[in-house]
């Protein structure tokens, strides 16, 4: 397939993909500031919630506070932003046009109807109303998501957009671990309290694991083991290993359809066996912080792999 | 004006017998089921419609073709009269092409006048003497054909370079088959389905020499902003090739490639719907970002196919065209099947006269026009606008030519007080391989919603039919 | 006049290109009183030429880069002997009748200003000649040469507005007065050995050929207000700037690009 195509899905899912994220963010933050103020920590959750979308520096070139406001502004609607939920949702769906025949007619229309709702909300609704509306973005990922894998073929066009689900997956759990990583340290427990306690349910809420966690663990919520979900648990559908898992694979059927492997492949499956011997006391042992810088760059030099390897 | 109407002839009375079914049909549906039928229509084109929107910058102000549901009878006699004389039509063209990019006989002959041709910005000094694989420089035409009578057929235009519409004609026939199955049933209508199959064995015929096995054919865009685009996307959907804009091919060492994920391929024809200008930006438009650089000299070396061929567009022109029934006898030694429209060259002075003199009788074109834009219809301009188009024409003569208006032909079409006669033409389409000319059986009918309107182009209001050609 | 020319161009990029394709017209042909020796065109580095013709009869050489390449060193140079013809050209190739070079181009554009500034010249002289040397004088009178006035882009038009140019717009402004009047004119790029000892040159030469019946191409250099002597050797002609570039180029990826140009070109009397 044309190289132009292939990048264009793998993008389309990709900022489909950061639409969700960022609405998982937005309302996680929304909750944590519901609180009483004695349970807030001293970076407000809104602050961390602008860190965690990657979007500080132009943020704060237009913002001096990061409050519900500027926020909702910023991340949700801007088109300043090129990342904020409404600038992903237009970018996936001129990929996704630029390519439609590419895309089943149900995941063009998922996609495009999502387009058409978001462009007619209204950014000064109520926060009751917000609130169903980052319920809603969700709801649409959801619906492109399915769309996708229940309509289009098995074969290269396919592999491509969820190569860069994955890609974004992995990238943006990898990034929650970045900004909140300190609270999960094991020593944390000990000098935590209530305010931890919230601040670990707002992580599990940030990647929908809130009820994961208890199936999985069995037990209260510990630090090291939302770490250890987040990371290295492959039961987990966003952890970086479950990524990493998806992504190899996704690489391979390309491989093998092509005939030929290439730095990707090997990337991807280096990032996978390095974290499939891994446990999480090693994780702590070498660094919780320096384990996800490491991991973020390796994640986007596979990008610019991929990029190099298929789709230029 | 006295038009021919096809479904009742010159006459008042009863129909034509070609279109007694229809009028049969017509008059069978009650008011109720014809509105219900219309509203079907509206429904099932705002669907369509909404398909063709989506791909417009702005959906808003996207326009919509309005499609009318009552089809446009061709008989077998008539196409059969009909694509003789495109077929011949088409031929000449080529020849022409050929030889004006070639030896120039017509020139030396005297059969036209050598500025007309050398100084004309659509005949490209780029590719003279360098003829394209087997001598097709019209591969793809859309023939506008108007009807003044029973058997009289004139050419209007004959759109050699990148027509469209042809997405219409098959997207016309399914909605039809959709909306009037009952009506479809009682004729035997000749498939237009084949048209994108032939295309692509077209494509493949008049791909280089030097290809391998099966030639790689691609449809060359200009992007989703162009109007176009919807079609360039179905037409590369239904031949099954991709649809690539110009930052997906790049020339190497004279041949053509596409950049896919499994690396370069190469390419050996290009649909282009990409106009001369902007092809190539070492050749043409220095400033085009939708062509591909070197394109030409691959072209040149023989490596790939361009469909049109580069300076296709001289044969359309306007003042080239009123010379088509002496090129028609000069390259082909008979008579031309098909009328042209008598034409005022304004570039001749005596011409020129009369035109000026006759102003609010004729239809003044542009040479190098489309569209319908830059056009004067004089029985119906106002005093102001023939004002406006004399100094036009005073100013820059030959830029212009001038037609008498044609009493176009009038087809049965449902308007806001039931069914009335409304003027129609026909852009039938002419596809020309290394072996053989094919013509599929129909094509785009465009109607003039407006009543007593003659301009029919949908940039200015017109509407769309179906065209049955009739197998019985 | 045995002229030696060294024509180096160097294309310096900010990041490495991913592939480059240029169309080079650099290689001057033989007619009367024009004879080129041996003639090189070089790539340094990775790039592979392939020679052509235009259709204008003009040599041309496809080049084709592969990245990734951060610079791309193009050197033509040769010999080329010349014997003064006083600026009439013969036996050199043309593939079409004058009346091609009639054209208007968006480069050889005519304002208003322009027009009235023909009609002073008495434009249908019967004498061609006179006229061309009327109309050769009037715009080197009125139009100053400066460096960097103008860029590639600047038409006729609007280089006539500003009163100023370099030799390009000399010649394309020449080029549209003599069209309008009925004199087939064209644009010619080539190189000038200047007596006053300029060997080194920041850019190649460009003027101006008017077809004159019973005569023939008359070249006439309207940057210096005269016709091509032995010091001019024609490289290539077009109906203007774009039609004869010397280079006309495309690339993807490089990031800005910094071109500089190295061109000597030096005479010796036989």
């Amino acid at each position: 397939m044309l190289s132009r195509a292939a990048d264009a899905l793998f993008w389309t899912a990709r900022y489909v993909e950061r639409a969700d994220f960022l609405a998982r963010v937005i309302d996680a933050a929304s909750r944590m500031a519901a609180l009483p103020s004695q349970y807030q920590g001293s970076s407000t959750e809104w602050e961390s919630a602008v860190s965690t979308s990657g979007a500080g520096f132009g943020f704060y070139g237009v913002y001096g506070d990061a409050n519900e406001a500027t926020v909702r502004d910023y991340l949700v609607f801007s088109l300043d932003n090129p990342s904020s939920i409404r600038s992903c949702l237009n970018t996936a769906r001129a990929n996704a046009r630029s390519v439609r025949t590419a895309l089943t007619s149900e995941t063009w229309e998922a996609l495009n109807t999502a387009w058409n709702e978001l462009n007619s909300a209204d950014p000064a609704m109520s926060g009751e109303a917000f609130s169903r509306f980052l319920d809603w973005v969700k709801g649409a990922a959801l619906l492109i998501d399915g769309a996708a894998r229940r309509t289009m073929l098995r074969n290269d066009a396919y592999w491509f957009f969820r190569l860069g689900a994955a890609l974004e997956r992995a990238d943006n759990t990898a990034r929650i671990l970045d900004v909140k990583y300190h609270l999960l340290l094991p020593e944390s427990e000990a000098v935590g309290g209530s305010l931890d306690y919230f601040q670990w349910n707002a992580i599990l809420r940030e990647v929908s694991a809130h009820t994961a966690y208890r199936w999985v663990y069995r037990d209260t919520i510990r630090p090291w083991l939302v770490a250890d979900l987040l990371t290295l648990n492959r039961q987990m559908p966003r952890s970086l290993i479950s990524c990493y898992e998806d992504a190899s694979r996704r690489l391979d059927l390309l491989g093998d359809a092509y005939g030929r492997r290439g730095p990707s492949q090997k990337l991807a499956r280096a990032t996978l066996s390095k974290l499939a011997g891994l446990r999480i006391d090693d994780v702590f042992a070498q660094g919780l912080h320096e384990f996800i810088q490491q991991f973020l760059n390796d994640n986007s030099r596979l990008g610019a792999a991929i990029h190099d390897q298929y789709l230029t | 004006m006295n038009a021919f109407d096809e479904m009742q002839g010159t006459g008042a009375g009863a129909a034509r017998p070609l279109y007694e079914r229809v009028a049969r049909w017509l008059s069978e549906s009650p008011p109720e089921t014809v509105a219900a039928r219309r509203a079907q229509a509206e429904l099932f084109f705002r669907r369509i419609g909404i398909t063709f929107a989506v791909y417009g910058e702005s959906e808003q102000t996207e326009r919509l073709i309005p499609f009318d549901i009552i089809p446009r009878l061709i008989a077998r006699d008539e196409w059969a009269l009909l694509s003789k004389g495109l077929k011949q039509r088409v031929q000449v063209l080529n020849r022409f092409l050929n030889d004006i990019y070639g030896p120039q006989d017509c020139i030396r002959a005297g059969i036209l006048p050598a500025d007309l041709i050398l100084q004309n910005p659509q005949f490209r000094l780029e590719v003279v003497g360098r003829p394209p694989p087997h001598g097709v420089y019209v591969h793809v035409a859309g023939v506008d054909i108007v009807r003044t009578g029973e058997r009289d057929f004139y050419v209007l235009e004959d759109n050699a370079r990148t027509p469209s519409g042809v997405s219409y004609m098959l997207e016309n026939r399914e909605a039809m088959m959709r909306l009037a199955p009952d009506l479809h049933a009682r004729y035997r209508v000749a498939p237009v389905e084949t048209y994108p199959d032939q295309l692509l064995a077209t494509l493949k015929s008049v791909a280089p020499r030097g290809a391998r096995g099966d030639p790689t054919v691609v449809l060359l865009t200009p992007g989703r902003f162009n109007s176009a685009f919807y079609e360039h996307s179905f037409l590369a959907d239904k031949l099954g090739i991709e649809l690539v804009e110009g930052s997906d091919l790049f020339v190497r060492d004279d041949k053509v490639f596409m950049r896919t994920t499994q690396g370069p391929q190469r390419v050996d024809v290009i649909y282009r719907r990409v106009d001369d200008d902007f092809i190539d930006p070492l050749v043409f438009n220095p400033n085009s970002m939708l062509g591909v650089a070197g394109l030409m000299s691959a072209s040149e070396a023989g490596n790939v196919t361009l469909a049109n061929a580069v300076g296709a567009g001289i044969s359309d022109d306007k003042a080239v065209y009123s010379y088509m029934p002496e090129l028609t006898r000069f390259y082909m030694g008979e008579e031309p099947l098909l009328n042209n429209v008598p034409t005022w060259r304004c570039r001749e002075p005596s011409a020129l006269a009369y035109v000026l003199d006759h102003l609010d009788e004729l239809v003044v074109k542009e040479v190098a026009g489309s569209g319908g834009y830059g056009m004067l219809i004089g029985p119906t301009a106002s005093k102001t606008e023939i004002e406006t188009f004399r100094r036009k024409l005073s100013a820059s003569p030959e830029q212009f030519i001038a037609q008498p208006t044609l009493a176009l032909s009038t087809c049965p079409t449902f308007v806001g007080a039931g069914v009335a006669p409304r003027h129609v033409d026909l852009r039938p389409f002419v596809l020309t391989g290394a072996d053989e000319v094919h013509i599929t059986p129909g094509g785009l009918t465009r109607v003039a919603l407006v009543e007593g309107s003659l301009v029919v182009n949908s940039s200015q209001g017109g509407g769309a039919k179906d065209t049955w050609v009739l197998d019985d | 006049m045995r002229l030696r020319i060294r024509h180096s161009t160097v294309y310096a990029y900010e990041f490495p290109i991913r592939s480059a394709v240029q169309l080079l017209r650099m290689t001057p042909r033989d007619h009367e009183g024009q004879y080129v020796g041996a003639w090189r065109v070089e790539i340094e580095g990775e790039g592979r030429l392939r020679a052509g013709e235009d259709s204008l009869g003009n040599v041309t050489h496809a080049l084709y880069v592969d990245g990734p390449v951060s610079k791309i060193r193009v050197t033509v140079h040769g010999e080329v002997d010349v014997v003064e013809t006083h600026g009439v050209v013969r036996g050199a190739i043309e593939r079409f009748s004058p009346e091609v070079f009639l054209r208007e181009t968006s480069l050889t554009d005519l304002t208003p200003d322009m027009l009235a500034f023909l009609a002073e010249l008495d434009p249908q002289g019967a004498d061609r000649l006179a006229f061309l040397h009327r109309l050769m004088a009037a715009l080197f009178a009125r139009i100053e040469f400066r460096a960097g006035a103008t860029v590639t882009e600047t038409t006729a038009g609007q280089a006539f507005l500003q009163k100023q140019g370099v030799c390009q717009d000399f010649a394309h402004m020449f080029v549209a007065l003599a069209r309008r009047a009925g004199v087939p004119a064209r644009y010619v790029s080539g190189h000038l050995f200047r007596h006053e000892g300029a060997i080194e040159q920041e850019a190649a030469h460009a003027w101006a050929e008017a077809f004159v019946p019973d005569v023939g191409w008359i070249g006439f250099d309207v940057a210096n207000g005269v016709c091509p002597t032995d010091c001019y050797v024609r490289v290539a002609v077009g109906l203007d700037y774009l039609g004869a570039a010397p280079v006309r180029g495309s690339r993807t990826g490089g990031g800005r690009e910094n071109m500089e140009v190295a061109l000597s070109v030096a005479g010796k009397v036989q």
